[in-house]
């Protein structure tokens, strides 16, 4: 340390006059070129830690005309009764809740209760709005929430940094933050962790509904459509027109204009792939004025150890 | 031409004062930030541990006092900018003894405010991928550049006209401070003898970054208010956003700027160069900036409120008369109609006065901040219950660990580093004594509505 001191000391007067306006200028344009490396600098650190992302499971499921599918969601509200008839809570919550071991309180696939001109009410069973203008992906710092070539909108849980800007932008309240430990089930701890089957979660990151893709590949119906008792969810693809409550198949669009189906805030220009068909459990028995479901529950959450739970 | 001399000397010898004599309240003063600071930082090590759960935010209040206070230390940043960048470009000369001091508000409270975006992350470990994987389409990578290119250049800004004082040290004080400080001194003096290319240099370099701090500082606060209105969220949904965000960030700079201003000339006996004038001066730039926050308030309710679309209503309500009325009304009332009062009325119209309305301000700017952030998030979205939002324990005190860190770097800024611009008050005082009437623009012209009002 003295040693330097020393050396700056009798180095400092010999430039004594240094720092005029050439000089400056040539500090200036060292300058200038040392920061020029910095753009590059990301793809640099990139190559270097190796950073290895999960995207999804693999190649996007396709149509038979060879075109990629576009999953899309048609919830039928005259079916959904808010499971007031089955006496439990909203099943497909709860389906979705089990397969997926979602940490209470996270409700992926919520059962708003919303009121109708007249005081009556209308269930509205709300997954993540798969948008096609995501404002929660445009707001992400690091590309942690991405579109894919699907349609759908999913978060690699392995990248965000949980700066939750885009829980501020999503308009449908449809972003859950692991704000503890998240608790884990002894099974989801063999689980192979993918952004298209969040388990199992990771504290301090963003998790939604992933739209179950990995399922509609393998050939089965995401956990919340085989969950409705009253196969009030459709699901399906757009571009093959076709759609699947689990009982029929039916071409999307049809179903579609011929009911009068509509986006939730469509003014927002958000263009959901999640649809929905005006109703209030008319066609199960459903009368309006018939308020309340049960509370929802996290069954799972007993089997797992050292559990840390939060309130909404 | 000997009372030059000697006057010379005397604001050499107060300038010096602070680096060589340290009291016992010095010691106590550090002794209690750094107090406050350990209590901050174990209760942030809580936060890491448990992780965000110690904190009163959830869901559906996902920002609370952290995001607040980012928000509120980068506004004051503004103080720098403002005092020295602006007045030194419309050249108003009584500025010259407190442009050092803004500069300091400034990059401390930069540096303060970034640490708070950071405190406010779930996986801070996880930081670097802003780097790695930085998309430029989102407002916090915006962020991120400009309090980064802000920093920097505010650094350069302090530095730049602090030279020829580091030299004054460099040559004053061998033998009455520690090796360390001579050794800052000389390495940060770069050699400066005063000559006059060494000069003409550094008049050009100050020229240049003066020019292009204000745009910067500018950018800053508009992309800090970015981060809201490029949300759906209907109160921050705004086009005004970004520039009542300057407003107010230059607002509560000066305010924090006046309170320091105070401290300093009391401790470190400023008094015949910091004076009531410099006071006055600022009051009324303050309460040139409160109208403009005035002005924006109204513009913004009144287009909002007459037509009350959409949520509107809501959060008019929580902001009038709920939950947040209690805040709204001290921020409009004490924050921004009393200090006005303060700083224009004759009889209050004193250093007492001003530092009293700059407090008021001070504390109004950040509920400002707080229920811009948490009135806006508490909005419902769908039909659910509004949420609440309390703080915990480890926010407020992660926050007085942030507000002591901040005392804490001025103060050592202040011991090591000259706190007052000593060649440009000489240059002020030389070319005052010169020509008697160096018609100084500027305060006349920020002084004429006081004369009425
Ligand atoms: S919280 Fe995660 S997913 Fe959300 S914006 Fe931040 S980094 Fe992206
Ligand atoms: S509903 Fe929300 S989370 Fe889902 S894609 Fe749209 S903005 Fe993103
Ligand atoms: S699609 Fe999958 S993730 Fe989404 S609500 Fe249904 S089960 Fe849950």
């Amino acid at each position: 340390m003295s040693e330097g001191d020393h050396n700056t000391g009798s180095e400092e007067p010999q430039e004594a006059p240094g720092l005029n306006r050439r000089h400056f200028l040539k500090y200036l344009g060292f300058g200038a070129i040392g920061a020029a490396p910095l753009p590059i600098l990301p793809s640099l650190l990139r190559k270097t830690l190796d950073q290895k992302t999960v995207r999804s499971n693999g190649a996007p499921a396709l149509a038979p005309n060879g075109q990629i599918r576009q999953w899309t969601m048609i919830i039928d509200l005259r079916y959904c009764d808010g499971c007031q008839s089955q006496g439990t809570p909203p099943q497909c919550t709860t389906a979705c809740i089990e397969g997926h071991f979602s940490p209470e309180p996270m409700e992926w696939i919520e059962v708003y209760e919303a009121e109708l001109p007249g005081d009556g009410t209308q269930f509205i069973p709300t997954p993540c709005q798969q948008c096609q203008n995501p404002p929660c992906v445009n707001v992400c710092p690091v590309a942690a929430t991405f579109s894919t070539p699907e349609g759908t909108v999913l978060i690699d849980q392995n990248r965000c940094i949980g700066c939750r800007i885009c829980m501020a932008a999503c308009p449908y309240d449809r972003r859950f933050f692991n704000w503890g430990s998240p608790p884990v089930p002894p099974e989801a701890l063999l689980a192979d962790y993918s952004a298209e089957h969040q388990v199992p979660a990771k504290k301090g990151t963003v998790m939604k509904c992933d739209f179950c893709p990995d399922m509609a590949r393998a050939g089965t119906l995401p956990y919340c459509v085989q969950g409705c008792p009253n196969d009030a969810i459709y699901y399906g693809d757009l571009e093959e027109d076709i759609a699947t409550n689990g009982e029929e198949v039916v071409s999307a669009s049809r179903l579609l204009s011929q009911n009068q189906a509509y986006r939730l805030k469509e003014d927002l220009n958000t263009k959901p792939r999640v649809y929905y068909i005006p109703g209030h459990g008319e066609a199960v028995g459903r009368d309006a004025f018939t308020e309340g479901r049960q509370p929802t529950e996290w069954p799972w959450i007993e089997r797992a150890k050292g559990a840390r739970e939060w309130k909404r | 031409m000997e009372a030059v001399g000697t006057w010379r000397e005397r604001l050499e010898q107060t300038a010096l004062a602070p680096v060589v004599n340290t009291s016992r309240w010095y010691y106590l003063w550090v002794a209690f930030l750094l107090a406050v600071l350990a209590w901050g930082l174990y209760a942030y090590s809580v936060q890491l541990r448990d992780g965000l759960i110690v904190t009163g935010m959830r869901d559906r209040i996902s920002w609370g006092l952290y995001i607040t206070t980012f928000v509120f230390f980068i506004g004051i940043s503004h103080a720098g900018t403002l005092i020295s960048a602006i007045l030194r470009v419309t050249q108003a000369g009584w500025r010259t003894p407190v442009t050092r001091m803004a500069e300091f508000i400034t990059a401390v409270s930069l540096a303060c405010g970034a640490m708070f975006v950071i405190i406010d992350l779930g996986r801070p470990d996880r930081l670097l991928n802003v780097i790695i994987h930085g998309r430029w389409q989102s407002p916090i990578v915006w962020d991120v550049v400009a309090i980064t290119t802000y920093l920097t250049a505010s650094l350069m800004y302090l530095f730049l006209p602090m030279i020829p004082d580091l030299a004054l040290f460099r040559d004053r004080l061998p033998g009455k401070v520690p090796r360390w400080k001579l050794w800052i001194y000389r390495i940060f003096s770069v050699g400066w003898v005063g000559n006059n290319s060494q000069r003409r240099s550094m008049a050009s370099a100050i020229a240049l970054m003066m020019l292009l701090i204000i745009p910067i500082a500018v950018s800053v606060h508009t992309v800090v208010s970015w981060i809201f209105a490029m949300t759906l969220r209907e109160p921050w949904n705004s086009t005004i956003f970004g520039a009542f965000f300057v407003a107010g960030a230059i607002f509560s700079g000066i305010a924090v700027l006046i309170i320091l201003m105070a401290v300093l000339r009391k401790v470190y006996h400023l008094e015949e160069y910091i004076t009531e004038k410099h006071f006055k001066y600022l009051g009324f730039l303050m309460t040139a900036m409160a109208m403009i926050m005035i002005y924006g308030n109204l513009s913004e309710f009144i287009t909002v409120g007459y037509k009350l679309e959409g949520e509107g209503e809501f959060h008019f309500e929580q902001l009038f008369l709920g939950q947040f009325a209690g805040f709204y009304w001290y921020y409009f009332i004490g924050g921004l109609i009393v200090p006005c009062l303060l700083t224009l009325l004759p009889w209050t119209r004193n250093i007492r006065g001003v530092v009293l309305a700059a407090v008021l301000v001070t504390v109004a700017m950040w509920i400002e901040r707080y229920f811009i952030v948490v009135a806006g998030l508490r909005v419902p979205l769908m039909p659910y219950e509004p949420a609440s939002y309390t703080p915990t324990w480890v926010e407020w005190s992660v926050m007085a660990g942030g507000f002591a860190l901040f005392a804490l770097l001025i103060t050592i800024f202040v011991k090591v580093f000259p706190i007052l611009s000593v060649w440009e008050i000489a240059e002020e005082h030389e070319s005052a004594e010169q020509s008697p009437a160096p018609a100084p623009l500027v305060p006349e012209a920020v002084a004429a509505p006081a004369g009425g009002g």
